[in-house]
């Protein structure tokens, strides 16, 4: 029977939860490399043992590790991400520029033919790629060397890559996010980039419908539709349906269009999820209601999905990588919050129950369905 | 042959219990000892010091023999009861919470 596992990246450490194909009972392994921020942990779809993790501390710098197991041991791999060639600048958050500074590995995303080659999305923001397994790790600088990059600038978590997308049917297409620089894609293998910002529309600068500087929290496509992409900016939800030349609104009667996660149905392409968040600075849901909005038309019609969530008093957030699905039929969908719940949905969001309720702040779930 | 301690979470990342002993080829400096530290154990590589700029990380000190360290040159000869091993070489992290 299949099964899937889930991989939290919490404040605290990693967790791996899994359960077989009901999708009933967990079990809960971790912390993984406690008292550590993990980010991130994502397993090659070419080689679901393979796992990579983001480890990081205030005091410790940033670590990578590799699991081959799935997850049950792991040993340390390369950490040196070092900017090819003159750094240069990027706007600071009082305006003046601020050379190039490494923090932490935000989004770590595999090849999706080979588990040697992983890319990394970091802060301060430039993509990294290792074809070693994550021993060595190479800036693709052709992204950090654009021409827009010196008025790029952090968002309130600092001027992460957080998204990485890499385009199934179309070889050497990756399309990534910045915050807040906006949306960008490749098509010959991260060599060279062009902003992918037509459409969005941010009134908190200067000029509102600028090429870059565009606060994108979070993309996601479907695997089938490559050429589709919704996206959840600082504030709008977005779609493209033309791999990302242009974008519109599709925010339509959500209660507000704030938030950071957006995920695709595995099995339906314009079903899609996000969880509206009350901003710009309470970043807890509107009404104390924890609430995730389905479209089932690819945005503008959106349903609330309330069953099993708490629907008073709750004052978590959901980051931007805290939200997977699996590929089962009925399709799993995941999130986790601050508040340190994984909540599970095992009929496409229809009903919600909590997998575990008291770990650390959540940072990021994937889901992997295993054979 | 020099003792060196680690804060708890390089001891985990390491996989060592208590105090590391080190042989150096040369004179005992802070920077000998983390190329040392470093060599048999590439997993602290970029934990301690920056890979590139090899700048001490803002949240970690280096104490011995009662004194703070942290801003002596890297090259600075370190004591001689360190030297010896009569006293450790400490790596100390920061006392902050979050």
């Amino acid at each position: 029977m299949s099964g899937i596992r889930l991989l939290v990246g919490t404040r605290k450490g990693g967790f791996v939860l899994t359960a077989d194909g009901t999708r009933e009972r967990w079990d809960v392994s971790g912390p993984h490399f406690g008292g550590w921020e993990l980010y991130h942990l994502k397993g090659s779809p070419a080689d679901p043992n393979r796992i990579y993790a983001s480890q990081s501390s205030g005091w410790f710098g940033q670590v990578i590790q590799r699991s081959s197991d799935g997850g049950k041991t792991w040993e340390t791999m390369g950490n040196k991400f070092e900017y090819e060639g003159a750094v240069g600048t990027h706007l600071w958050y009082d305006g003046t520029q601020r050379p190039w500074e490494f923090a932490r590995v935000w989004h770590l995303e595999p090849s999706l033919t080979d588990p040697d080659t992983v890319y990394a999305g970091i802060q301060d923001a430039a993509l990294f790629r290792s074809k070693d397994g994550g021993q060595t790790w190479q800036e693709l600088a052709g992204l950090r060397t654009h021409k827009s990059a010196p008025v790029w600038q952090p968002g309130a978590g600092g001027m992460c890559l957080h998204t990485i997308l890499l385009d199934p049917s179309h070889p050497g297409r990756i399309f990534i996010a910045i915050s807040a620089a906006g949306t960008f894609r490749s098509d010959d293998g991260g060599t060279t980039w062009r902003p992918m910002n037509r459409g969005l529309r941010s009134e908190q600068i200067p000029d509102p419908t600028a090429e870059v500087g565009h606060c994108v929290h979070r993309i996601a496509m479907h695997r089938a539709r490559p050429n589709v992409l919704f996206m959840q900016k600082h504030w709008d939800v977005m779609r493209s349906d033309d791999a990302g030349e242009s974008w519109r609104e599709v925010s339509g009667n959500l209660p507000t269009d704030f938030g950071f996660p957006i995920d695709v149905h595995a099995h339906e392409p314009e079903t899609i999820y996000v969880v509206p968040i009350k901003s710009d600075s309470e970043h807890y849901p509107p009404d104390g209601k924890l609430r995730v909005y389905r479209s089932r038309s690819g945005g503008q019609e959106w349903e609330a999905l309330t069953k099993g969530l708490p629907q008073a008093h709750c004052y978590v957030n959901v980051l931007r990588d805290a939200m997977a699905v699996d590929t089962l039929d009925p399709c799993g969908v995941y999130f986790g919050t601050t508040g340190g719940q994984v909540y599970g949905s095992s009929n496409g969001g229809d009903s919600w129950t909590p997998i575990v309720r008291d770990l650390p702040s959540v940072v990021s779930v994937e889901a992997q369905t295993l054979p | 042959m020099i003792r060196v301690v680690l804060p708890a979470h390089l001891r985990t990342l390491a996989r060592v219990d208590g105090e590391v002993k080190l042989e150096l080829g040369g004179p005992a400096t802070p920077d000998a000892v983390l190329e040392a530290l470093e060599t048999v154990y590439p997993m602290l590589r970029g934990t301690i010091r920056d890979q590139v700029t090899h700048r001490r990380r803002a949240f970690l000190r280096f104490f011995a023999c009662g004194e703070d360290l942290s801003h002596e040159p890297a090259d600075t000869p370190l004591p001689e009861a360190v030297a010896t091993g009569a006293e450790p070489f400490l790596i100390v992290g920061a006392m902050a919470g979050g």
